[in-house]
């Protein structure tokens, strides 16, 4: 059975929350290791929930506000949940102008989400538009789960996600 | 002493610490949106742009004069980029001046206007946000923003509290509370501090004034009025009048005029205030019970103490501030003595705060729901109100308050500032006897700095008194109290820096130059009362005499004392962790608030985790973490089933497995099976 939304994020906090204490004390509570806090959470969890960065600010003794401020202000945190596995299509010059567009329309479509919509349902994958990632040479590119696949088409980059859907099929 | 040139003439430096100070000083405003000499330097807004020989262009405020540094202020370069950045403030922020609550008092719109911009050549092309209203003192629209940080900086900086940070990066930068909460919903006080550092109309004083016209036009409704010490410096210095007596009996004219039946003040309260709580606190030092007592007159410290200091809850002053107990008081005396139903005596309170908004609609003041103060006005209000009636308050006659609650001594006037209620309670302490009306000045503790100390020996025993004002010095102090640093026998704690005469709702500019002279106006007020001990206020008596008793007295602690508790910094969620499918299961919620994380409450969890391991029980226990179940002074709680238990500290947490847990799990099993 395919977890719905919510039981999978009861399920995740459950599963992490345990770890946040011990990634505090990693760290050290001092306002200088919130980035690297909030990095190691947002890596366990895959985004950061309300409820942990409330808690964070209490064990750094820091205004919530301020947490909010700072995990906002970077493109690598996330305040809603993510999928499972991330993709992410560049969108800087040279892939714009190598129609990246049309490989956004194919990727959405296969995934279905509608627009506005960057997360399945089924928590497995999201789709970022991102910035240049600085591979312009292999425009236009994009980032599965950390890989970059460069000269994409609308096929090939459905092709890599069916095959990453594949290979975790098998590994159950 | 090193001299700078500005636009070729020779400048001292005067150790100024920035560029911009010395510019100043030298007779030229140069304008700024996000330098306030009280706080830290952020230099973004670009107005105070300068042209530095061999530097070329510099934000005055971020640079530090240095000798035979040679400055031009308006240049072809600093005089287009002033006007393009105020161009692009503009075309992002929601103009709609002629209804807006800072209309003529604007500093985007005055510097507008200043530097001679006439055309916005960019299109608003912002969605606009709600506006945020749900507060009983602040009024926070997004639209109008700016982005200065003004009101961050303060709420952090000087308050120690940091309700508003920015949020979002690039276009989409916000200031906001945490996750883009409303102001009710987090730790702000309501001082009211942030709306008077705003340049612009995105953070205003919720405005009560039509709600108090409708009071007046209703002709069952007797409608009377309280003046609070503060509001009277506040009136002179807005309308340029020397002396608060003559600012006050001005103020009373404007207010009959206006249709207020009865004009009272404050000071009356503050005299009684005085009386209740140096007979509090004189008692406590004979028993040596609940020190050091802390004054709670100030409604934005007493929600500060709610939040972090449930431990102090009981050695804050049960007295109410005199606003409430005039409330009460008066509601009460004018209903007997008028013979008309309490629900059609409207008051009003003329504060110079806004947390006195907030204060007024706490629940427990009100009887039967009608609360105590029926609208509280701030300074600002009270002036706009004036405005509105078109009375000229300066040309006006003379005029007296109203007996017996607008007769007050000295020492209610100077509540206004900080240091005004050590001050009125030591003169009661030290004074012979009832004849003896010197003013017994304490110096000491007077004047707009953050923390005063001093040392008074009432017959025979050394009192050890603080007075402090900017709750970023409280909760310095705090620390230093908590580890045993300091030790003091009573503590004065006001919000607003210098007390209420720097409250959140004064007239602005509201500086720590108007605080000063505000300050000074309320002294001098004292000086020229009669009286100078509250304890000699014949009205204060008579009250005494015919209803109240005595101080402390049952029925004086029934209409003039309250209680506290303690109250959540945030809204949020419970944490789930773990799920546990048996029907039998009992949840297990341990609270990881600010105070009960501070008391190890994190390592109480983790602990009751492990006993449910090694029991086998863990797939009947429901662990959850939870923020705040109000009851931080037996912090750590831990709620067991429907129960909250305190105390659970991890020392005794296995205990409290055994004896708690345990049963509870026991008696849970007993319902499911007869179930």
């Amino acid at each position: 059975m395919v977890p719905t939304k919510t039981a999978m994020d009861i399920g995740s906090r459950a599963r992490h929350f345990d770890k946040i204490q011990s990634i505090i004390e990693e760290y050290g509570a001092t306002e200088s290791a919130l980035i690297p806090i909030l990095q190691k959470v947002q890596a366990e969890y895959r985004y950061l929930p309300e409820e942990i960065l409330t808690f964070v600010a209490t064990a750094l003794q820091l205004p919530p506000a301020t947490v909010y401020g700072v995990a906002t202000f970077y493109a690598q945190f996330s305040l809603e949940p993510k999928g499972k596995y991330v993709v992410r299509v560049c969108d800087g010059t040279a892939c714009h102008v190598r129609k990246n567009a049309a490989l956004i329309a194919a990727l959405k479509k296969r995934l279905g989400l509608a627009d506005g919509e960057t997360t399945t349902e089924d928590m497995r994958f999201t789709l970022e538009i991102v910035s240049c990632i600085g591979a312009c040479a292999l425009a236009p590119a994009i980032v599965i789960d950390g890989k970059v696949h460069g000269q994409m088409t609308a096929e090939k980059a459905i092709k890599a996600l069916d095959e990453l859907e594949a290979a975790e099929k098998e590994e159950k | 002493m090193g001299y700078i040139t500005i636009d070729g003439v020779k400048t001292p430096i005067n150790d100024k610490k920035n560029l911009l100070e010395v510019i100043r000083e030298s007779g030229v405003d140069l304008p700024t949106f996000c330098y306030n000499s009280e706080l830290s330097v952020y230099g973004a807004c670009r107005m105070c742009i300068v042209e530095i020989e061999g530097r070329g262009l510099q934000a005055a405020c971020s640079t530090p004069p240095e000798d035979g540094m040679v400055v031009k202020i308006n240049t072809p370069a600093t005089m287009r980029i002033r006007r393009m950045a105020l161009e692009l403030l503009l075309s992002n922020h929601h103009g709609n001046c002629q209804t807006c609550d800072k209309n003529m008092h604007c500093r985007l719109q005055e510097l507008a206007d200043r530097l001679g911009v006439k055309t916005v050549r960019f299109e608003e092309s912002r969605e606009l946000l709600p506006v945020e209203t749900t507060n009983q003192s602040i009024v926070r629209d997004p639209n109008k923003c700016i982005l200065c940080g003004d009101c961050v900086r303060m709420c952090k900086e000087i308050q120690g509290i940091g309700v508003l940070d920015f949020a979002g990066r690039g276009s989409n930068v916000q200031v906001t509370p945490a996750f883009g909460k409303e102001l009710k919903e987090v730790e702000c006080v309501f001082c009211g501090q942030c709306a008077s550092v705003c340049p612009t109309g995105a953070l205003t004083i919720k405005n009560k004034v039509d709600e108090v016209w409708k009071a007046i036009h209703n002709p069952d409704k007797m409608v009377v009025v309280q003046i609070a010490p503060a509001v009277r410096a506040a009136i002179a210095l807005e309308y340029g009048i020397t002396d608060g007596e003559h600012a006050m009996s001005k103020t009373v004219t404007a207010l009959r005029r206006i249709g207020f039946d009865k004009v009272y003040d404050t000071s009356f309260t503050a005299d009684l205030c005085t009386v209740e709580e140096a007979t509090e606190f004189l008692g406590r030092v004979a028993e040596g019970k609940r020190l050091p007592h802390f004054t709670s007159c100030c409604p934005a410290w007493v929600k500060l103490c709610e939040q972090l200091y449930p431990n102090y809850l009981n050695n804050l002053s049960t007295c109410k501030s005199p606003q409430q107990m005039f409330g009460s008081l008066v509601k009460k005396l004018l209903s007997e003595r008028h013979n008309i139903d309490r629900k059609n005596i409207y008051l009003v309170s003329v504060m110079p705060c806004t947390a006195k908004k907030f204060e007024a609609e706490r629940p427990e003041f009100s009887v039967d729901g009608n609360p105590d103060v029926d609208a509280v006005l701030s300074s600002q209000e009270l002036i706009r109100m004036i405005d509105q009636s078109g009375v000229k308050l300066t040309e006006l006659p003379l005029d007296s308050l109203d007996l017996p609650f607008g007769f007050k001594t000295g020492a209610g006037i100077i509540f206004g500032a900080s240091g005004g209620v050590a001050e009125a309670v030591l003169r009661l302490a030290a004074a012979k006897d009832e004849t003896d009306n010197q003013i017994i000045e304490f110096k000491e503790v007077r004047g707009l700095e953050g923390v005063k100390e001093a040392s008074v020996n009432l017959d025979g025993t050394t009192i050890k008194l603080a007075v402090i004002s900017g709750l970023a010095n409280v909760q310095r102090v705090m620390d230093k109290l908590q580890k045993g640093e300091v030790y003091y026998d009573i503590i004065e704690v006001m919000a607003c820096r210098g007390g209420c005469i720097g409250g959140g709702g004064q007239p602005l500019p509201n500086d720590m130059a108007a605080r000063e002279i505000r300050k000074d106006v309320l002294y001098n007020c004292d000086a020229m009362q009669p009286l100078h001990n509250a304890a000699n206020n014949p009205y204060v008596k008579e009250a005494y005499a015919t209803l109240l008793q005595k101080p402390n007295s049952a029925v004086a602690h029934k209409l003039l004392h309250t209680s506290y508790h303690s109250r959540r910094r945030i809204t949020g969620e419970q944490v789930q962790l773990s799920r546990t499918e048996s029907k039998k299961k009992l949840c297990v919620a341990v609270c990881v608030g600010t105070n009960c994380y501070l008391k190890g409450s994190y390592d109480t969890l983790q602990k009751l985790s492990a006993l449910a391991q090694e029991a086998g029980l863990a797939d009947r226990l429901d662990f959850k973490a939870t923020f705040c179940f109000e009851r931080c002074k037996k912090s750590p709680n831990v709620k067991v089933g429907e129960t909250i238990h305190g105390e659970v500290t991890p020392d005794t947490a296995e205990t409290f497995f055994r004896e708690t847990v345990i049963p509870a799990l026991e008696g849970r099993e007993t319902v499911a099976t007869e179930a």
